[in-house]
């Protein structure tokens, strides 16, 4: 049952699944486990990640192509509600209008992005993804009527999801059940059933050809596979569910801006994310959003720690600063690039598949 | 790729002009246009110098530097510097005093963007030839860490980057205000382009890079170390970025550590429309970009951002490899 | 493994270029299984073989665009086994690939000055070498100012030998360059090849022109699945055409 439940995708290596494990219970009893604001933002973050994250590797680790749009549908999806709820007011038909708006948009631009790759090599269509991305970044800052400009758009939530909604006066186990534990669950439930939707696609025969078109176009094409077909497809799924990670990360913060969900910086970490976690293998996607979160969340403290223990030199403590957390982040992404391009999945499973054989 | 009959193909340079001629009835005055033209050619000539160094990289060694806006950053920051060390030159109303302090500013750009260029291809992008997945991360992480040293540096804000006393202004030339800092622009832009043509035509290093861009594997069977040229390539391509750095800087009189990340995009696109590997294609391809941002900032500004996507589009479907494509092998 | 004893060449001769028990990798494919090849000095030596044997992963591999994965190869005396191709074409061998390795945007003027490593200017080239040249291949000097790629397949193949031979070399490397051309052209080509052997170039020949070979051939290595079958004087094999029919399925 959990075979079919993975997707006869299994973990295949004891530390991983043992992580995952890990991380599956620690997201799902986050809010009695990790008293706190912050740390529940942490892990609501983790999990819209997670969706946005995993659908990028569909893109990038399973198709092999490099796409800087992928920001620009999670925009789509979180204005989508923020607009939504701001005109149509705190409903559940606001969300739904919202929501499916979104999908519609990004469904119509993934693929004319897409069936533009048809015209150009691989290449190009990386810079022209940047260049939509950063125009429709420029666009959401200055259609303020509509966006909230700079400022972007904050809104309420329908009752249910609330803060003020409290489900039961008394707190369970400690912690006061109400509209934002709601809202926490609800993004969990969907940040599970997306992932496992990933790993049934991928390990589907469509995402096999994937792979095959990734491996080697040239000969995929021979076979018989309409290579731009199935590229276009990749790209639409992916935009999709990047577009729901925007919804959950609108309704959790109740706000979205320009540089909420569209900026340059969010790529990049994703990026990162995707990388450290490893390529092409769903899992990567979420081992790597929590290490790179919680890590995030609490690098600028580390930072402050050592910049102020090295407040004697100046240049030093400069570098350490923790406004500079970027930097260390780049160069963390440089040497991951070079000497863990497997990420910590492939890692994990080659250890394992390298002990399997000493042992046979 | 068709070769025209004897030579050359004039019909995408031709599209420079007639753009131009486009846009004269619909921006109505002739002196608007005359100013709005300087401008869109000077801003696109800002854009050819940094583009051609990243063409010629990718069409000689396959090489696609997305990190390729650091070297801008670093060319302007580095200009305030030495700028600000030279102000009462800079302040004062001649304008020979303000060149003198305004050209080492950019010969030390360059060379600061050079050398920081020489680090960059050792140590981010030697060790990913070939791969160019691995070289779009790379890269962009590399720029990633070049912003924030600059922001180490330099402080992590916008730094002001005024223009010297005589520089500033306009000339009247009859209805037309056309600012005396953009002809300078111009002036330098087209310094560079033929200083580039004639490298590329008339020596034999530059014969050297245009076979290379075509077949580089047949230019190392003839005898050449083709990997020392590309390093220089690169080099040059990283330096020339910094002098448009400087240039850029000072057109929009400030400098921002993000500046380069801001650029890169519309390099992109130059690049795309003029077809890698072409320097020839990156100066049709800038003066388009550069001159239909002028033209639609005066006509619709909420257009203009995608006026650049609808052009490249446009020469996409018309001519999908950019408007010169270079024969590969 | 090894070929056949190598008749026709005198014993103790320095040969210009040898390899020994080069095996070539193309990715997975073992492509050379351990070739042995002699190309003497003076001489034209050609190299034939059905399509697939290996030739042009042979010449390749000589000129370091692929590295050797065992055995070794030496140029008069020097191990060039693991140099880089610049390298290798320094020491005085000209290549001629099978696609000609033609710049289609430069010039033919520009084509040959590129070729011609001495010059930096085309004033510098030699005047009386390119005279001869253009004795032996009119078409160069009609379209010296025109885009190479404007050329006939032809006339490009032509460029081709001539840009090998623009500056005085030690060694030619010559892939099929009669492939796709007309038999008027062919002529032409094989009078231009007997030139250069009279002006005392070693040249190294693949072709499957069995007349081009006949003609030219002083030494002859055939090739078979990555390996040199036989090798020996042109004439031994042009004798025997039962060993013609054997090795290369038909008779010369």
């Amino acid at each position: 049952m959990l075979n079919r439940l993975l997707s006869n995708d299994l973990p295949r290596s004891r530390m991983l699944a043992v992580v995952l494990v890990g991380l599956l219970l620690g997201l799902a009893f986050a809010p009695f486990l990790f008293p706190g604001v912050k740390a529940l933002n942490v892990a609501a973050k983790v999990l819209v990640f997670i969706v946005l994250v995993g659908s990028f590797d569909l893109l990038l680790g399973y198709t092999g192509i490099v796409s800087f749009a992928h920001t620009m549908f999670f925009g789509i999806g979180a204005y989508g509600i923020a607009i939504a709820t701001t005109r149509m007011g705190p409903t559940w038909p606001a969300l739904a209008a919202g929501v499916a708006g979104a999908l519609a948009l990004s469904l119509v631009l993934a693929l004319v992005i897409g069936l533009f790759s048809l015209r150009v090599r691989a290449i190009f269509f990386a810079m022209i993804t940047l260049a939509v991305a950063s125009a429709f970044l420029t666009l959401a800052s200055q259609l303020s009527d509509i966006t909230g400009g700079e400022d972007g758009l904050t809104f309420k939530v329908p009752g249910l999801l609330s803060p003020s909604f409290a489900l039961m006066e008394e707190p369970f186990l400690g912690v006061v059940i109400d509209g934002r534990l709601l809202t926490y669950y609800l993004l969990f439930v969907l940040a599970l059933v997306l992932l496992l939707t990933l790993l049934r696609i991928v390990n589907s025969p469509f995402g096999r050809v994937l792979q095959a078109i990734r491996e080697n176009e040239f000969r995929a094409e021979a076979i018989g596979y309409r290579v731009v077909v199935y590229r276009t497809i990749s790209s639409v799924l992916s935009a999709l569910f990047a577009c729901v990670a925007g919804a959950m990360l609108a309704l959790w913060l109740r706000y979205n801006g320009p540089d909420t969900s569209m900026s340059f910086e969010i790529m990049m970490d994703v990026l990162l994310i995707v990388v450290i976690g490893g390529m092409g293998t769903v899992y990567g996607a979420a081992i790597g959003a929590a290490l790179f979160l919680v890590a995030q969340g609490y690098l600028q403290d580390l930072l402050r720690l050592g910049s102020e223990a090295a407040s004697s030199i100046p240049w030093l403590s400069a570098l350490l600063s923790p406004d500079r957390w970027l930097l260390w982040l780049g160069v963390l992404f440089v040497l991951s690039v070079y000497h863990f391009p497997t990420g910590v999945v492939g890692r994990l499973r080659t250890r394992a598949a390298a002990a399997a054989l000493r042992k046979a | 790729m068709t070769i025209q009959a004897r030579g050359f193909d004039w019909i995408p340079l031709a599209l420079v002009p007639a753009l131009a001629l486009v846009m004269l009835p619909l921006v109505g005055s002739p002196s608007s246009w005359l100013t709005l033209t300087v401008a869109g050619l000077a801003m696109g000539l800002i854009i050819f110098v940094i583009a051609s160094g990243l063409t010629l990289v990718f069409g000689l060694m396959d090489v696609l530097n997305f990190g390729h806006g650091l070297f801008i950053a670093l060319g302007a920051f580095v200009a305030t510097t030495v700028l600000g060390t030279m102000s009462d030159w800079t302040g004062s109303a001649s304008l020979w005093r303000n060149l003198a302090a305004v050209l080492p500013a950019m010969l030390v750009a360059m060379a600061v963007a050079g050398a920081v260029g020489l680090a960059f291809e050792r140590f981010i992008v030697r060790p990913v030839y070939g791969q160019h997945l691995k070289q779009i991360l790379i890269t962009m992480g590399g720029m990633i860490i070049g912003e924030e040293l600059i922001k180490v540096v330099w402080g992590p804000q916008q730094i002001a980057l005024p223009l010297p006393e005589a520089m500033r202004g306009s000339v009247l030339l009859g209805e037309a205000a056309i600012e005396k800092y953009r002809l300078f622009v111009v002036v330098v832009g087209l310094l560079v382009f033929g200083a580039l043509a004639w490298t590329l035509n008339r020596t034999k290093i530059g014969l050297l890079i245009r076979a290379g861009v075509q077949d580089r594997e047949m230019v190392e069977a003839l005898g050449y170390r083709i990997r020392r040229l590309f390093v220089a390539v690169f080099a040059m391509g990283s330096a020339l970025a910094g002098l448009g750095g400087v240039l850029w800087g000072l057109y929009q009189q400030m400098v921002l550590p993000q500046m380069g990340a801001q650029v890169n995009v519309l390099i992109f696109i130059v690049i795309i429309i003029g077809g890698l590997g072409s320097t020839t294609g990156a100066l049709v391809g800038a003066l388009l970009v550069g001159l239909m941002a002028n033209y639609t900032g005066f006509l619709a500004p909420k257009v203009a951002l995608f006026s650049n996507i609808a052009l490249m589009a446009a020469i996409l479907l018309w001519r999908p490899q950019g408007v010169y494509p270079v024969s590969n092998r | 493994m090894s070929s056949a004893s190598p008749t026709g060449v005198a014993a103790g001769t320095s040969q210009l270029l040898e390899l020994r028990g080069v095996h070539t990798h193309i990715g997975a494919y073992h492509i050379l299984h351990g070739v042995d090849l002699q190309v003497p000095r003076g001489q034209v030596t050609m190299l034939l073989g059905r399509n697939g044997a290996g030739k042009t992963t042979t010449l390749r591999t000589i000129m370091g665009l692929w590295q050797a994965s065992q055995g070794s190869l030496h140029f008069e005396g020097h191990d060039i086994t693991r140099l880089h191709t610049p390298q290798i074409a320094a020491m005085n061998i000209a290549y001629v690939p099978e696609t000609m390795g033609i710049f289609a945007d430069l010039t033919v003027q520009e084509n040959m000055l590129l070729a011609a490593r001495s010059a930096k200017r085309a004033s510098q080239m030699d005047a009386a070498r390119l005279q001869w040249i253009f004795g032996l291949f009119p078409a160069v000097e009609t379209f010296w100012h025109h885009p190479a790629g404007k050329l006939s397949g032809g006339q490009k193949q032509m460029l081709a030998v001539a840009r090998a031979i623009v500056e005085p070399r030690d060694l030619l490397i010559v892939d099929e360059p009669s492939k796709g051309l007309a038999p008027s052209i062919v002529n032409n080509m094989i009078d231009a090849f007997a030139q250069l052997k009279e002006s005392g170039v070693s040249i190294l020949l693949v072709e499957q022109n069995i007349r081009f070979a006949q003609r030219l051939g002083d030494t002859v290595a055939v090739m078979d699945n990555g390996r040199v079958v036989h090798a020996g004087a042109m004439q031994v094999l042009a004798d025997d055409t039962a060993l013609q029919r054997n090795l290369l399925g038909l008779a010369l």
